[in-house]
């Protein structure tokens, strides 16, 4: 490939952000998976969570993914910025009087880019309070003698706000998603009338069981310990 | 039926443009939508004024030369209908109705309503076309080619290259008049060998030309004329890919 790989043109940037997309959707399955553990009776939960978090934090494996995972938050959201900067010039400084081009499309598909720095922001708030705390602070340990994950989000997951902002993030994530998935598949050029239906309910299907399974687990620990802390 | 108009006026290029507002007491409601702005025209000549610019030519929804974007949506509120084909019987008695160009910075205005689109020529002369000469059309049956891929190039080159894609979509993106000429000359034989060739070099040019990227909203294929589908746009992101990857 010639001329500047990556910036070469729309098509190449917007190829960008749909891989990047799919392979946070990737990642997210992942980290689903792990936190579902979290739903365990307290005691089980406690040493598993623990477990595997220290598991994952010493596997160089997993580090090297994380690195292409921060790479791709970066990545995803700058494309998405200086592609919305470049389309605003497209569309001229002249806007349209009267204008109900919003008639026929579906307010989230209109607002990815809203919805998504939305999710930056959580995403922000999200590492500075669990990933934050768990590499960089001295934190109480377990009986078993690791760091105790389990009981910095069972203590955060006690504040009501706390779950709320969870809820609410994790709504984000499904409408940016309700149109993420499939339209990354019609950018990178996966897309066919005879497989696009599929594609679409696979998004929708996706879009569904990542984003009430990641809103579960606040709302669970919220109503399951919700008692007061030793 | 009686009538309120807001159009653009734009004197020139470089004017500054407005909405101005016109009357029109009696208007027949099966009159196409060109009808009633030709009557409006006639008036304003009679009075001396300067009568509205608009593109058309055809008046019978083929030419491509009427975009107009009308109460807020292009073409018009009906779907898959071009500005000439729309009727006045689809308004009731005492609308208002908004009339404005179609807008993009590729599109600048040249006159009131009347828009500059040789943006899209320029598209075309990248690499719409099939660069060897073949002769006369042949005989329809000598080539082989599936009923529904003939169907489906068709659909993708019934585009009549309005602009209302470009108008209605919110990155003011050319995808699906570049990728509806893309995707009919990619399926088939005559046009496939060049395919990724010709989008590499479609796309560059519509980029050139100051056009938005695709985010797949959807809004073109409702308000294109022609019903086209954004599925032409994911063959040419398909072809350009392949352009790509294969490039030495
Ligand atoms: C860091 C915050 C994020 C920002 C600022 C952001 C922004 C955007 C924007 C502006 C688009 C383009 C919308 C469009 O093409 O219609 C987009 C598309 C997409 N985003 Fe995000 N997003 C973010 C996070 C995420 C996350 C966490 C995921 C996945 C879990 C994700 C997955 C996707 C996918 C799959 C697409 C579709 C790509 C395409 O249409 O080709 N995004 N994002
Ligand atoms: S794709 Fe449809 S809306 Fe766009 S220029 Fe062609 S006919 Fe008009
Ligand atoms: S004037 Fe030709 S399509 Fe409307």
């Amino acid at each position: 490939m010639s001329r500047s790989l990556f910036l070469r043109d729309s098509v190449v940037r917007k190829n960008l952000m749909a891989l990047t997309g799919l392979f946070l959707c990737l990642f997210l399955v992942i980290h689903l998976a792990g936190n579902l553990q979290l739903l365990l009776p307290a005691e089980q939960a406690q040493v598993q969570y623990n477990h595997y978090s220290e598991l994952l934090s010493h596997n160089f494996f997993i580090k090297a993914v994380s690195y292409a995972l921060y790479a791709s938050i970066l990545a995803h959201a700058l494309y998405a910025l200086i592609l919305t900067r470049r389309a605003k010039q497209a569309r001229g400084p002249q806007g349209y009087a009267y204008d109900k081009r919003g008639q026929v499309t579906p307010w989230y598909v209109r607002n990815m880019g809203v919805l998504g720095a939305l999710l930056l922001a959580f995403i922000i708030i999200h590492m500075r309070d669990f990933w934050f705390q768990y590499k960089f602070t001295e934190m109480p340990l377990d009986a078993e003698g690791r760091k105790d994950l389990y009981t910095v989000v069972a203590v955060a997951y006690q504040q009501l706000w706390y779950v709320a902002l969870y809820v609410v993030a994790m709504l984000v994530l499904g409408f940016h998603l309700l149109h993420g998935f499939h339209s990354a598949f019609q950018t990178l050029g996966l897309y066919h009338s005879k497989y696009n239906r599929w594609v679409k309910w696979a998004g929708y299907g996706y879009t569904f069981i990542i984003t009430a399974g990641f809103a579960i687990i606040p709302i669970y620990m919220y109503f399951t310990q919700n008692q007061p802390l030793p | 039926m009686k009538i309120q108009l807001k159009i653009w006026r734009q004197e020139n290029a470089k004017a500054k443009g407005k909405m101005v507002d016109y009357d029109l007491p009696d208007v027949n409601p099966e009159m196409s939508f060109l009808e009633m702005l030709d009557v409006l025209n006639e008036k304003l000549i009679r009075s001396g004024d300067d009568p509205i610019e608009f593109d058309h030519d055809c008046r019978e929804g083929i030419c491509g030369q009427c975009g107009l974007f009308i109460n807020g949506r292009a073409h018009g509120p009906m779907s898959a209908t071009t500005t000439c084909q729309l009727h006045m019987r689809h308004f009731e008695d005492g609308d208002t109705i908004y009339v404005e160009p179609f807008r993009a910075s590729a599109f600048p205005v040249v006159k009131d309503l009347r828009i500059d689109r040789s943006a899209f020529d320029r598209i075309i002369q990248a690499g719409g076309f099939i660069s060897t000469r073949t002769g006369d059309a042949p005989e329809a049956n000598a080539i082989p080619i599936g009923h529904q891929t003939a169907e489906d190039a068709f659909d993708a080159a019934a585009c009549i290259g309005c602009g209302a894609c470009v108008a209605t979509c919110k990155n003011a993106s050319a995808a699906l008049f570049t990728g509806a000429k893309v995707s009919h000359l990619a399926m088939l034989p005559q046009g496939e060998p060049e395919s990724p060739e010709r989008a590499e070099k479609m796309v560059a040019q519509m980029e050139a030309e100051g056009f938005g990227h695709c985010t797949n909203t959807g809004a073109c294929e409702v308000e294109c004329p022609q019903e086209i589908s954004i599925e032409h746009i994911a063959r040419m992101n398909f072809e350009y890919n392949k352009a790509a990857v294969l490039e030495k």
